[in-house]
């Protein structure tokens, strides 16, 4: 007799067609393909359900205002953008993640695309989504990428007179200053 | 009927010269005692030890035994300005500038870990104690410290402000301790 709580390949099959949700991300990577080319997306993955894909800044712009106009599955909002850096990856060392919801169809999409950190420049969202007005300039602030286009690109949280861009991955997240936390074993 | 006589605490007197229909002591310690019994405090809170002070402020710790009825909200009326919380670098000129707003003799209490140090938030963004931008008079250690190690570095202010010269604010070395900070 068959081990009921292992499933068959073909069961596991069967069951992720039945799901809704991985039935909406099938029809989102599909309307992705149709409207941009299958060639504009690598990395395609859906962890936790979460569809995400990696495009090029040369594409991202027109890829999100086009699902801004897209009818069929109206990901027409913007819920996050922010910054990142992985120093080991060569000439692709920072990155930024774009997060689209539709809040009539409840599907979500996550866009990244990666740059060298010699050029951190990436078009603006700011004449498609008001709200990428706050979270450029976050990334900015944070991670030094440069919105082209942006209205008014300045730090948002920390002090206007910082030099640095604090959340790469070569300044020490410590405040250089303490003193208290120079003990060989149980400070730094 | 409630027939108690409410109990009416006063403060001892200083000592002095006593005599039938006078009594003689230094103006110092009259100026001291009224201040420190008096004390109006600025609460300045950002964070759970703020919330640790509104416990201070409520009726089981109640601060106001010690003559901080009023908690003033304006830096111009108020005699202690009590940092509670994590200041942020960003929030660093604002604290200063509550400081320079308040009139002389003004005392400073650090309330917890972050105002005093920077606590665990030794992190790029967050001043690493209150003592890097205005002269502090008392540390409260602790995160969030209790309502009775407030009300005990409240205390240690009082005995600074009873036991201060009236002079001590014109004297060059608290000239040189607030040009030391940049403050004029």
């Amino acid at each position: 007799m068959a081990d009921p709580t292992v499933e068959s390949p073909d069961a596991q099959e069967t069951a992720a067609e039945l799901d809704p949700a991985a039935q909406k991300n099938k029809q989102l990577l599909d309307l992705l393909y149709r409207l941009f080319g299958q060639d504009a997306f690598t990395d395609v993955e859906e962890p936790y359900g979460f569809l995400t894909a990696t495009t090029t800044r040369e594409k991202i712009h027109d890829i999100i205002a086009g699902l801004q106009q897209d009818q069929e599955l109206q990901l027409n909002f913007l819920t996050t953008m922010c910054g990142m850096h992985f120093p080991e990856r060569k000439d692709q060392e920072l990155g930024m993640v774009y997060m689209l919801h539709s809040l009539v169809h409840n599907v979500r999409l996550r866009l990244k695309i990666f740059f060298p950190i010699g050029d951190p420049h990436v078009p603006t969202l700011t004449e498609l989504y008001s709200a990428a007005n706050w979270m450029e300039r976050e990334a900015f602030d944070f991670y030094g990428i440069i919105a082209v286009g942006h209205p008014n690109l300045i730090r948002i949280l920390n002090v206007e007179d910082m030099d640095y861009h604090p959340m790469r991955k070569q300044y020490a997240l410590e405040d250089g200053t303490r003193e208290d936390k120079t003990d060989l074993f149980f400070g730094r | 009927m409630d027939n108690r006589v409410p109990e009416i605490k006063m403060t001892k007197a200083p000592d002095g010269l006593e005599g039938a229909g006078f009594f003689a002591t230094s103006l110092e310690k009259v100026v001291g005692i009224a201040r420190a019994n008096s004390l109006w405090p600025l609460p300045f809170a950002t964070s759970c030890c703020g919330i640790e002070f509104m416990a201070t402020m409520g009726a089981r710790y109640d601060i106001s035994r010690f003559g901080s009825e009023r908690p003033s909200f304006s830096p111009r009326q108020a005699d202690l300005l009590m940092v509670m919380g994590t200041i942020a670098k960003k929030m660093a000129p604002i604290v200063k500038q509550v400081y320079e707003q308040m009139a002389e003799p003004r005392w400073v209490l650090a309330m917890g870990a972050c105002a005093s140090s920077g606590g665990i938030f030794d992190t790029y963004s967050v001043l690493q104690g209150i003592d890097r931008i205005i002269p502090v008079d008392v540390y409260v250690p602790g995160c969030p410290p209790r309502p009775e190690q407030v009300l005990d570095g409240l205390m240690r202010v009082q005995d600074l402000a009873k036991n201060e010269s009236l002079r001590r604010r014109n004297s060059p070395e608290y000239q040189a301790l607030l040009a030391s900070y940049n403050i004029k």
